[in-house]
């Protein structure tokens, strides 16, 4: 990326004088996740005129786009050429960026599947709190020389600097789908996903929802078309299924919708990440159940310490997704030396404090 | 590169006074058979398996447990004493190559599985656990650990996850990014920390993303829960002969553009099959000018449509020959010639300097155009292996290093590969050896801010600098084979392990 395209040099000088001035950022793309995260404060940081696809090889199974890039348009692009973002992130506007999907670092039904957008990320260039422009990473896999600093921002929420451009892996679209139903008691559910986990079948995503569990197959259509034979269940229309998946996947699912009516009423919906055996938890609300058993969704009342201590005995850790009072904090605490490291990273790349100060964790 | 420190080239009375200090302190918290120091005991520990980099350490370490490894680690913090972690030592990048001044802490001890978990597919093993074993201990469960590099029979999960160790199957499975689930182990003032979870992801910023690949420099792991997948019930290889390298070239990338991703995919020109084939007698087509091995795994049913959909490709690429495996014993026989690319080499030239380069697939057919041209120029042969699966590409360069004309043109021609590589698009992925500055190739690759940055997470960790300091390798290697190794008179170290 040249420092002669004005829209570079215009974020960079917002950033140095906010830097001078000791002014904060709120770093906005489509501002699709501003519900997500901790309060943002500061004068916005529009990206969105930094947009555009700088390169796409579909045979070096990598695309290069700016930060401003709609996700909508990045995906319609890799479409056309029977590929895809495999990892399947949210969208929860039109308007959604590409730095926001990784700077969010949400992923979709396939994560456990297939990997996060984590995984996905091969490079970025990013504008540190100096006002530099840095890359990391490359365009391929192989190809890293000193930390994977691109891969860190994955998640970031936009406390390390403003995300420039990425390059991401991209996968071709699976030639088969198939979704099937299964009549099962939450505890026989995760029990079962994580059986047909050690089994070579095409599982691509699973949802398991008050009392039916639901499995997308993918892959090769000998593969799906053998699985449908083999785990039985019912099998759902296709169009229906596909309706089913982008529900989930972009949270307009009625359990979603129910979620977000109880958050109105004070209710908090919780993201739970946990090993994929976990049992059923002790929580008074309803459940759904993702990720082979990986990502649970809650919406409850319980205190959040009482639900944060259940999930961190289990091995876990809890979000508040989406709540009128975030006051718990949203993001699950960390041990003190991890915060300390945390600390000096924030200090290392924005010295001044000028991004999403507190977007994160307070102070950060 | 740092400001000179205590920890700087020390005259040899300093030295055996530093030694000596440490001895007595480590004594303190080490049983005395897990301390070495005298000069017949520690030279094992002198290099690992770059061995043209040799250096003394001060100390070998040799804890047998955590509490041992943090009290070590803070007598080394206290006093400011370098430490360089080493698995089995089989790294070609010298990531483990003691420092002058420093311990090496010896992390071989640590060989227990602790445990595998069927239903959620995990293992939890010791840092010193090998590669292999851990695939070895989950068959029992049809499961495996995917990450595969060439050195597994010996290599350590601890080492794997410092070089975030790739293999021939990376682009199906991952790197060892991808199939670590959770790290524990010590921070540089000995403080015990985790990185990442038995969930799928934890709080907080991923650091997972840098403690992989960090070579030793922002912490000390000690246990690894890894990942394990189904084992696949069938893999069948195809090797398909090409009579032009540009065809070759051309269908790895068809390959991947008709939406396949084959879970092993590599490529031997035609100098380097007649070295493998005089070496292994596999049947390979001396008369190709490129082989391509190209792998499937998965459902029996899965396998054969995806042979069947590869061999199409390949077929309107170009191949002029094509053979599919029928069994395993065939499949492992294709493979015996890439797998013994090396110490074939070995046989045919007293030298070689192995490059490590990465370029677009779809350039592959220009760099191999190029290093024929470069062949010419130079007045050495050169043969070639490549990941085509990910553009990770191994031009052995053969030479007498007893003639200084031979190696000083040798390195002439490694450099213009390189540079090759940059201009076609790739990037230089491991760059050491004989008269390169590890600044410079770092300067190379990274700009000043870029380095101050790096520099900055690492002093995150580890603020005294005290974890692996001053390393001469710089780059960050995902195959075992490094950057540039002079290999003489085909002494391969570790010459036993299948080299890819």
């Amino acid at each position: 990326m040249s420092h002669d395209d004005p829209a570079l040099s215009r974020l960079i000088d917002q950033v140095k004088n906010a830097a001078a001035a000791s002014r904060t950022l709120d770093i906005h793309g489509g501002n699709t996740k501003a519900f997500y995260g901790e309060p943002a404060r500061g004068d916005v940081l529009d990206t969105t005129p930094l947009a555009g696809i700088s390169s796409y090889e579909p045979t070096e199974l990598v695309v290069t786009a700016r930060c401003g890039t709609r996700l909508a348009e990045l995906e319609s692009t890799l479409a056309e050429r029977g590929q895809c973002l495999a990892f399947e992130p949210p969208r929860f506007g039109a308007g959604g960026t590409v730095g926001g999907m990784v700077a969010a670092g949400l992923s979709g039904p396939s994560r456990a599947a297939v990997g996060s957008v984590r995984d996905f990320v091969l490079g970025a260039s990013l504008l540190n709190g100096r006002g530099e422009v840095l890359s990391f990473g490359g365009q391929v896999m192989k190809n890293v020389a000193g930390y994977d600093v691109s891969r860190l921002l994955a998640g970031s929420m936009g406390t390390l600097g403003v995300i420039l451009e990425v390059s991401l892996k991209v996968l071709p679209v699976a030639p088969a789908s198939a979704t099937l139903r299964f009549q099962l008691d939450e505890a026989s559910a995760i029990r079962r996903m994580n059986e047909w986990g050690g089994q070579p079948w095409p599982i691509n995503a699973s949802a398991w929802w008050n009392g039916m569990l639901v499995i997308r197959l993918r892959g090769a259509f000998a593969a799906v078309n053998a699985a449908i034979g083999r785990l039985g269940g019912e099998l759902i229309e296709a169009e229906v299924g596909t309706q089913f998946w982008q529900g989930l996947r972009d949270h307009s699912d009625e359990f979603f919708e129910h979620a977000v009516d109880a958050v109105k009423g004070g209710a908090t919906l919780w993201r739970l990440s946990l090993p994929s055996t976990t049992p059923p938890l002790a929580l008074h609300g309803e459940t759904l159940i993702e990720w082979g058993g990986a990502q649970r969704w809650v919406v409850t009342p319980q205190s959040a310490a009482s639900l944060r201590e259940l999930v961190q005995q289990a091995g876990g850790h809890a979000t508040v997704f989406r709540a009128r009072d975030k006051s718990a904090g949203v993001f699950a605490p960390l041990a003190p030396a991890l915060m300390r490291i945390h600390a000096e990273l924030k200090a290392s790349f924005d010295p001044a404090g000028v991004f999403n100060p507190g977007r994160l964790y307070p102070g950060l | 590169m740092n400001a000179p420190s205590r920890n700087d080239l020390a005259p040899a009375d300093d030295r055996a006074h530093r030694r000596t200090q440490v001895v007595a302190e480590l004594r303190a918290v080490l049983p005395p058979h897990a301390l070495l120091w005298h000069t017949e005991d520690t030279v094992p520990y002198e290099c690992d398996g770059l061995t043209a980099y040799r250096q003394q350490p001060l100390v070998v370490a040799l804890p047998e447990t955590e509490a041992q490894v943090a009290a070590v680690l803070k007598v080394c913090h206290r006093l400011e004493v370098p430490v360089v972690a080493r698995g089995a030592g089989t790294g070609l990048s010298g990531g483990a190559l003691p420092h002058h001044l420093g311990v090496t802490l010896s992390l071989a001890k640590f060989n227990r599985i602790l445990g595998i978990d069927p239903l959620a597919r995990t293992a939890r093993v010791q840092c010193g656990v090998r590669n292999l074993a851990i695939s070895e201990a989950a068959a029992a469960h049809r499961l495996y650990y995917a990450p595969d590099p060439s050195s597994q029979i010996a290599c350590t999960i601890g080492g794997n996850v410092a070089e975030n160790s790739g293999g021939v199957h990376c682009l199906k499975y991952g790197l060892t990014l991808h199939n670590v689930m959770r790290v524990r182990g010590f921070l540089a003032d000995g403080k015990p920390v985790e990185f990442g979870s038995e969930a799928l992801d934890c709080a907080g910023l991923d650091l997972m993303t840098v403690l992989v690949g960090s070579e030793g420099m922002l912490a000390v792991i000690t246990e690894v829960t890894v990942r394990l997948i189904p084992s696949p019930q069938v893999a069948r290889c195809i090797m398909a002969s090409f009579d032009d390298i540009r065809h070759a070239g051309d269908a790895v990338a068809q390959v991947i553009a008709a939406g396949i991703i084959p879970a092993g995919l590599e490529m031997m020109d035609k100098p380097m099959t007649a070295a493998v084939e005089s070496f292994v007698h596999a049947g390979y087509d001396l008369d190709a000018a490129a082989i391509l091995l190209c792998e499937s795994d998965g459902a029996p049913e899965e396998v054969d449509e995806e042979i069947a959909r590869m061999v199409e490709v390949l077929r309107a690429s170009g191949a002029s020959g094509i053979q599919v495996s029928e069994n395993e014993a065939q499949r492992l026989k294709f493979w015996s010639g890439r797998k013994n690319a090396f110490p074939a080499s070995g046989r045919i030239s007293p030298d070689y300097m192995c490059m490590d380069s990465t370029i677009p697939r779809k350039r592959l057919a220009d760099i191999l155009i190029a290093i024929a041209q470069m062949e010419k120029k130079y007045g050495l042969r050169c043969v070639n292996v490549f990941h085509a699966g990910d553009g990770n590409l191994h031009p052995l360069i053969l030479f007498d290093a007893n003639d200084a004309d031979q190696l000083h043109r040798c390195e002439q021609f490694g450099a213009e590969i390189l540079e090759t590589s940059v201009a076609l698009g790739g990037t230089i992925t491991g760059e050491h050896g004989v008269g390169i500055e590890k600044l410079a190739s770092m300067c190379v690759q990274f700009s000043p801010e870029e380095r101050e940055q790096m520099m900055g997470v690492k002093r995150a960790f580890d603020p005294k600098e005290l974890l692996n300091p001053g390393k001469v390798i710089p780059t960050l290697h995902r195959c075992a084979e490094g950057g540039k190794m002079h290999v003489r008179g085909g002494l391969l170290p570790f010459a036993d392990l299948p080299r890819f």
